[in-house]
């Protein structure tokens, strides 16, 4: 109730009259102007390399040191076709989306259930498990890449299928890293459903099961879009574990295999071919970000809102 | 992580905010028999029946290599899991499982296997057993000596000719049998399984591939390092059709517990505490094995000066790179956020559209690109400036530049979630301040600011937990160069991780045991920040709710 005894001319919505006439523009830039101010130079910040990325790509020569940010020697799509001439692009492009796509639909159904049960339910243990669960995801995983080597050439001896330089066994050591942060940020968004819902239909003869399929998967939609996305450009960009799994040329993913283009002598010349590869790789990535995008805010805001 | 008393742990529950417990479980029993859905049934029979069937399928190969221990854990896992979805009880567990399984196997069983090594002093040269350090010092010392047998070779592999493990076919001379041999020993192969020429080279072999001269000379280095011991002594090539079975010079002897060089009479006596025969003027043999160090790996990062000097200048650049890649974007995506945050904006959605393509964008892919940027010769950042700095050359400038690789990869993120957290703040909040006569400035730091970082603490934490190890931000640009001249295994930019991944995997010989011991360090660091800061955060009360 203090609000009217303060100083209520200076700021609110009919301004002063006295001061009208010099600063119109300067209002317009303290109010509206500033923020396209910001806006254009983070969106420049955020295009030039992508610019850059563009224009390698788009090089005739194809190579680093003939790159500006503007191609100046013409544009050619000679990249492109000789990428897939040239590359097993093509191969590593579908090794990459099938390992990302089942790795996130799967983790994303684990961290789900997981998540129902420490939101739902409660059991001995139950803290104890959520606390394990953030600690475990603490340690550097790929130090324990010795040991997984090692387990993993067990596995190759037995069962050459899920072994090394298949998708199935990276796919089964992805899976081992999905629960974790995901669960949480599913609990999270678990936790801000009201538990009359679920009440109610305990009340009306539903199993468990039940509730958990009909009522609350379709409720927290948003959150699984979200871990889903989160999952998905994870392991696209995975490099480090892929890279020690998947030697053979044919098995390789987008990571593994880009990587090689650049690395000794060629680096140089295969800039441009690169940089296609780049382009490309990021068109699964917004083809899911754009099909997902409703869901995207209000899902990560949930998300960061209950930790 | 001490249980507080009055945390809302499982004990003091109400019974009225218990959901789905077990106790109503067995009240509604009798009736959910009639009430089990055809779905639900149909779809528990194929997933079990899956499981049956994968765990057949797995079965297989183990009662073939005999290993029973797995086949037990197998039986276990598939009962298991059989009783836990047929009984109505545990409905917990029968949501917690299928993760859990993975989660063991893959993450917690190899990450305490790597965290038991820390005690050991696992690496090159401490591989294995005793006995098998024996066995590779008498094959490394294997000599041609008069009156050696010698045999006609033939080099093979299963796999391809240019990568495959390779593989001796010997012929003995004398009988005319033809045998295989690898690292692992010797073994005869049938009349029948092979093709042999005049001369008793081997042209053909069932499941081999034979490797003609060309690749077996492009191969000729590991041809000569492969040994294939024997019982008399080992089989090695001489030139690539040759091979001999020379006799080792080098010999264990249990009386002494000690190796003997029978030409020089030389001995190298067994050290239990450090897993290697040493000599008595200090010289140590390369081959030892795997020994239980205690705690002398820890105590190493401490006393070795040569590691603790730079150790202690990379955990705190380690914090700094840290704190600066999540302070940095969380201030660029606030203030952006903020920037887009008013309804006289127009052109908002543009804006997010461009702004978040970073995110889009294969960040390994970038990363390497960012590299190239700042080429010294034809990177960009020179070209735009007219510049000709060796950004990765010099100690400050290669900081600088992977905070900035970082600022921009991980920008678009912090933007997208404080406008989603910006967004859920009351309006009617910073209208009533701005009521109350609070400028601009004054209402953003005492209503929005507070609220956002509430909001968004959960998710700075984590993004230092993952920054603190961000391998690749690092091994993709500068690789964690410049290194001083006198010191090669440290630079500048080195993370705890990249670091500890050279001592693990680099150059000059692993030391897994060492770089355990570093990775349970990291681990303490990251787990002590993060608990402590979530501590404060005061939201732990709702998070556990």
């Amino acid at each position: 109730m203090t609000a009217l005894t303060g100083s209520p001319v200076t700021d609110a919505g009919s301004p002063p009259v006295g001061r009208r006439p010099a600063p119109r523009g300067n209002r317009w830039f303290a109010r509206v102007g500033w923020r396209h101010l910001v806006a254009v130079l983070a969106v420049l910040f955020s295009l030039f390399p992508i610019a850059f990325v563009l224009s390698a790509a788009l090089n005739p020569l194809g190579t680093l040191s003939s790159t500006e940010l503007v191609p100046t020697e013409g544009v050619s799509f000679g990249n492109v076709s000789e990428l897939f001439a040239r590359t097993e692009f093509a191969r590593w492009f579908v090794n990459s989306l099938l390992i990302a796509g089942l790795a996130s639909l799967a983790s994303i159904a684990l961290s789900a259930l997981a998540a129902y049960a420490f939101s739902r339910m409660r059991f001995r243990g139950r803290r104890v498990g959520l606390l394990s669960l953030l600690l475990i995801q603490m340690f550097p995983q790929f130090l324990a890449i010795v040991a997984i080597f090692l387990i993993f050439t067990t596995v190759t001896d037995l069962w050459p299928a899920i072994g090394f330089n298949t998708p199935w066994g990276l796919f089964l050591l992805y899976m081992g890293g999905a629960l974790g942060v995901n669960t949480w940020l599913m609990k999270g968004f678990f936790d801000t459903l009201p538990r009359e819902l679920d009440e109610s239909a305990t009340m009306d003869g539903a199993t468990h099961a039940q509730i958990f399929f009909r009522i609350m998967l379709p409720l927290v939609a948003p959150i699984l879009a979200v871990t889903g996305l989160l999952a998905f450009i994870g392991t696209i960009n995975e490099f480090l574990m892929a890279n020690v799994f998947l030697t053979d040329t044919d098995s390789k993913t987008l990571a593994v295999g880009m990587y090689g283009l650049l690395q000794g002598d060629e680096r140089n010349n295969n800039f441009g071919i690169f940089a296609v590869a780049t382009l490309l790789t990021a068109i699964p990535t917004v083809l899911v970000f754009q099909f997902l995008q409703r869901y995207i805010v209000s899902g990560l805001t949930a998300g960061a809102v209950k930790g | 992580m001490s249980t507080s008393p009055s945390g809302p742990g499982p004990a003091p529950q109400a019974p009225g905010r218990e959901p789905v417990g077990s106790r109503p479980e067995k009240r509604r029993a009798a009736r959910d028999h009639a009430t089990t859905t055809m779905t639900g049934l149909a779809a528990k029979v194929v997933l079990l029946g899956l499981v049956a069937g994968i765990a057949i399928w797995a079965a297989f190969p183990l009662v073939e290599a005999e290993k029973w221990v797995g086949l037990a854990l197998l039986a276990a896992t598939t009962a298991g899991l059989f009783y836990l979805y047929l009984t109505r009880r545990h409905v917990p567990a029968k949501y917690l499982v299928p993760g859990t399984l993975f989660l063991v196997a893959f993450q917690v069983f190899p990450v305490l296997y790597t965290a038991s090594t820390a005690f050991t002093n696992f690496g090159d040269g401490h591989r294995g057993s005793k006995q098998d350090a024996i066995v590779a010092i008498q094959t490394a010392s294997v000599k041609q000596v008069p009156g050696s047998a010698e045999y006609a070779l033939t080099v093979a592999t299963k796999g391809d000719p240019a990568t495959g493990p390779l593989v001796f076919l010997v012929t003995d001379p004398a009988t005319g049998t033809v045998s295989v041999g690898d690292a692992d020993g010797l073994r005869r192969l049938g009349p029948d399984e092979v093709t042999v020429a005049p001369g008793g080279k081997v042209t053909a072999a069932d499941g081999f591939t034979v490797l003609n001269f060309g690749q077996a000379s492009a191969r000729s280095q590991e041809i000569t390092e492969l040994v294939v011991p024997t019982a008399g002594g080992a089989l090695r090539s001489s030139g690539l059709s040759r091979a001999y079975e020379g006799t080792a010079v080098r010999a264990y002897d249990a009386g002494c517990d000690c190796i003997r060089d029978s030409e020089t009479g030389r001995t190298w006596a067994a050290d239990e505490s450090t897993g290697s025969f040493v000599a008595a003027d200090g010289e140590r043999l390369a081959q030892g094995w795997k020994v239980g160090v205690g705690l002398r790996n820890f105590t190493r990062v401490l006393t070795d000066e040569n590691i603790s000097g730079p150790f202690l200048g990379t955990l705190i650049w380690n914090f700094a790179f840290a704190i600066g890649s999540t302070g940095g974007t969380f201030i660029l995506g606030t203030l952006v956020a903020l920037a887009l945050h008013s309804p006289r904006m127009r052109g908002t959605n543009l804006y997010r559209v461009l702004l978040i393509l970073p995110y889009a964008m294969p960040s390994f892919a970038m990363l390497l690109i960012w590299r190239d940027m700042f080429n010294t010769d034809f990177g960009l950042i020179n070209n735009l400036f007219g510049l000709s700095v060796n950004w990765f050359g010099q100690e400050w400038s290669a900081r600088a530049a992977v905070l900035l690789v970082q600022l921009w990869l991980g920008y678009p993120y912090m933007f997208l979630v404080a406008t989603g957290a910006l967004q859920a703040i009351p309006r009617e909040l910073t209208e009533a301040s701005s009521v109350d006569g609070a400028s601009p400035w004054q209402s953003f730091r005492s209503v929005t600011m507070p609220l956002l970082l509430i909001a968004l603490s959960p998710l700075l934490i984590s993004s230092f937990a993952y920054n603190f190890n961000n391998f690749n931000a690092i091994y993709l640009t500068t690789e964690g160069g410049p290194f001083p001249a006198d010191n090669p295994t440290n630079g500048a930019t080195d993370l705890l991780i990249t670091y500890t991944y050279r001592l693990a995997f680099g150059g000059q010989g692993a030391e897994f045991g060492f770089a355990a011991a570093i990775s349970l360090f990291i681990f303490t660091i990251v787990a002590v920040v993060s608990a402590v800061s979530f501590r404060r955060t005061r939201k732990q009360e709702e998070v556990y709710a």
